[in-house]
């Protein structure tokens, strides 16, 4: 009995993080399931087609949600096709690697005022660190594939993330600046402030915020940026030779990174769980507290309605624009991106040590 | 150990963007095309050897089957071969229902030329809008012939039949209501003529919507313009036609320079391009469906005003009318010689071309005398336009390669024949 509780005294911390972990997974992994029908209903009603209505449950159609419920199945459930000129070891690794990194990176995401699994001072670096290595994933994939066009995909894939994530990189040191601290959590509070909507960084550091986003938006090759897997030129570019569970981890890894692309941005830019009413009393002089009113509703809601928006952006963009040509992003990335960043960065830096109210009071 | 740079890679047949059969064995250095070598025959039907082998009459519906997009204007360049030869010529109204045909067919032919060039260039809602109008366009040949797209509906004399005066409407179903057929119906209450009258009237404005999408977008013109620039000198050297040609700046176009049937009656322009690039070759197709927009709206004025015969009453090449048949024994002897004999065209050669969608759309036809011809050669625009794959995208890159398959409008169909 007493070696059983010492053993249950040593193995405690591990079973709560452990807890922890499943219960941020498990609300991720449906989310995930739900953006791929979110992005099929949403794609389909900009192009005036219905999109999935027909699978549901139970025998009822419920506007086809069962459908992402289905596609799971029929994934797990399909073979996985080695192809014979493969590296069976690192075409099994590679979405392995890309499903891993891209949950990996939820370890340090704040939901709310506390509520992070690990509040680590570094939570920046950390982002910055495992998304880059989910490219590895791609090249790893495009590598082990032994086929030109997996090749090709990995190829872009690999120059496509070199040119972004300095982007990437300088967008975010603009946050740093700003709230002096790495630390998500820290990030988030930094932009609490009298003006709502307002005091968030979007507005001091518009140009990074979009530069943020559209890298992101390139970093987890999505439409206009999906040259990686460019189905009209490349087929499926790196996971072309995939089927079946394997296929399915890529699929789950891109919709993963959308989901962390779209909460970074809302944690970085956009009060994270911070309510857009905040200091808001009265509207024209009239007493409408509305930042009293919304109180009540917890922060991670405002979190996952930020985060909302942002997906459907990348489904928005996915449905209006052509695809950019693979040289023709690299032009956009190191001319232009890289340029505004720098530029951005000497005017925050510059606002920081002038102490410009209301955001930069006192950041130093 | 040698040093090895340029690397061969297969694209299709099986390829997304190879619209259709293409096989191209594209050979590269990195990510730009060195020489692209497109291998053809994939989709080879023998149709000029069958024709061969039936009389004239039944080889009108293998040319629906040539360009599988643009389908009655096929049957139009060989009914009009067969016509030179008989040295007869349709009523009028035949000929403007014709023309009115062609250029629904080049409508249609545009959109799905569109709609998959945006595609492949990655804008995929357009491809969904143009097939909507599509739709419409679709109902318009299933109203007159019968069937969406193989319709077999220009008859050398004439056409098939008149236009109807009901179009076919839409029922109730399991998943539409009452009043969501009601909707759909809404454009359906009159004629045929009403139907495409009512088309003409919304399709520029959802030209402008395609635009809206594309024209000033800077992806798009990123995609496009300077890519495949071919300059007008070398567009007749390699045998350009149609908007190929004109999109390099040439102003030929076989409905102004030889006009057949009712064209040279019609008011319309020819848009032609300035650079050659794709972009170009993209502006004169969309201008290319406004401007048959307006010449659909003149022959469905026409064709109100003006009912009369759409077929030569010359029952050796005609059929006689079911009811004469079963009264008068001539046109029973008509009706049978025609549909098992057929008729004879005179000794001698005909080449007879139209302006199709894709450029000029040429039958070489030799007789002997017999009821089918001794030689029929199809000129497809596609097969001269294919040949210049090499020069088009040398030195540009694998997602260029798929913009110019794009921008020549290929179609198998009429390429491997």
């Amino acid at each position: 009995m007493e070696t059983l509780l010492d053993f249950w005294e040593f193995i405690k911390p591990v079973a709560i993080i452990l807890g922890y972990i499943v219960l941020i997974m498990v609300p991720l992994i449906l989310a995930v399931a739900y953006l791929t029908y979110a992005e099929r209903k949403v794609i389909g009603f900009m192009q005036m087609r219905m999109g999935p209505n027909r699978v549901g449950f139970f025998g009822y159609r419920l506007w086809g949600l069962g459908q992402p419920i289905a596609d799971t199945f029929k994934l797990i459930f399909k073979e996985i096709v080695i192809p014979s000129g493969a590296n069976k070891f690192l075409f099994i690794i590679a979405p392995i690697i890309s499903i891993g990194t891209a949950f990996a990176a939820w370890a340090v995401v704040p939901f709310d005022a506390g509520v992070v699994l690990a509040d680590v001072n570094a939570g920046l670096l950390y982002i910055l660190a495992i998304t880059s290595l989910g490219v590895y994933g791609v090249i790893i994939a495009g590598w082990a594939s032994n086929s030109k066009y997996a090749l090709l995909g990995a190829l872009r894939s690999a120059a496509q993330i070199v040119s972004y994530e300095i982007a990437m990189g300088f967008a975010l040191v603009g946050v740093l600046i700003a709230a002096g601290s790495l630390n998500l959590t820290a990030i988030v509070t930094a932009q609490q402030g009298e003006y709502g909507v307002a005091s968030w960084f979007w507005l001091p550091l518009f140009p990074l915020f979009l530069v943020y986003f559209i890298s992101g938006v390139a970093e987890t090759n999505r439409a206009p940026f999906d040259v990686a897997e460019g189905e009209s030129e490349i087929v499926a570019g790196f996971h072309v030779e995939y089927s079946g569970t394997a296929f399915a981890g890529f699929f789950l890894a891109e919709y993963a990174n959308m989901i962390i692309i779209a909460a970074l941005a809302a944690i970085m830019f956009f009060g994270g769980w911070l309510s857009p009413f905040q200091g808001i009393h009265s509207i024209f002089g009239l007493p409408v507290d509305l930042e009293g009113w919304f109180a009540p509703v917890p922060g991670i809601v405002w979190l996952v309605f930020k985060m909302m928006f942002f997906l459907l952006l990348f489904l928005w963009f996915r449905a209006t624009f052509p695809r950019y040509r693979y040289d023709q992003i690299m032009r956009l990335g190191w001319k232009v991106f890289i340029p505004i960043t720098i530029v951005w960065l000497l005017v925050v830096g510059a606002a920081v040590i002038a102490d410009v109210p209301p955001w930069f009071a006192g950041a130093r | 150990m040698p040093e090895i740079r340029n690397y061969t890679i297969n694209f299709g047949p099986q390829h997304p963007a190879a619209h259709g059969v293409l096989r191209l064995i594209l050979e590269m250095d990195g990510e730009v095309v060195q020489r692209a070598d497109p291998h053809i025959g994939l989709l080879h039907r023998a149709t000029e050897k069958l024709a061969e082998s039936k009389p004239y009459n039944q080889s009108i519906p293998y040319m629906d089957r040539l360009d599988y997009v643009s389908m009655m204007c096929n049957e139009h360049g060989y009914v009009l071969a067969l016509e030179k030869m008989l040295g007869i010529e349709p009523p009028l109204r035949a000929q403007y229902i014709r023309v009115m045909f062609d250029e629904i067919t080049r409508i249609l032919n545009h959109l799905m030329w569109l709609g998959t060039h945006a595609l492949d260039i990655g804008a995929m809602t357009l491809f969904l809008y143009c097939f909507r109008e599509r739709e419409d366009l679709m109902d318009m040949y299933e109203a007159v012939s019968g069937a969406r797209m193989h319709a077999a509906y220009y008859r050398p004399g004439g056409v098939y039949r008149d236009l109807p005066e009901r179009m076919p409407q839409f029922r109730p179903t399991k998943y539409t209501n009452a009043r969501e057929t009601a909707a759909l119906n809404e454009a359906r209450q009159g004629g045929l003529l009403d139907f495409i009258e009512d088309f003409t009237d919304r399709f520029p404005g959802l030209i402008d919507e395609y635009e809206t999408l594309l024209t000033d977008n800077r992806i798009w013109k990123q995609r496009t313009v300077g890519i495949a620039a071919v300059s007008p000198e070398r567009a007749l050297q390699l045998g350009f036609t149609g908007p190929m040609l004109r999109g390099s700046g040439v102003e030929w176009d076989l409905r102004k320079k030889q006009p057949y049937e009712v064209y040279d009656q019609l008011d319309f322009d020819i848009p032609v391009g300035v650079n050659g690039d794709c972009y170009d070759r993209y502006l004169v197709r969309v201008e290319e469906m406004r401007q048959s927009n307006r010449i659909i709206r003149q022959c469905v004025e026409w064709l109100r005003q003006n009912p009369g015969p759409v077929m030569l009453d010359n029952h050796k090449l005609t059929p006689p009318r079911r009811v004469d048949m079963k009264q008068d024994m001539e046109s029973l002897i008509h009706h049978f010689k025609l549909f098992t004999e057929g008729y004879v065209l005179p000794e001698g050669e005909v080449y007879s071309a139209i302006e199709h969608p894709k450029g000029e759309f040429g039958v070489y036809l030799v007789s002997d005398g017999a009821n089918k011809p001794y030689r029929l050669k199809v000129r497809a625009p596609g097969f001269a336009h294919l040949s210049a794959m090499d020069e088009m995208t040398h030195g540009h890159m694998l997602a260029d390669v798929v913009a110019v398959i794009g921008t020549m409008d290929i179609v198998f169909g009429e390429i491997d024949r």
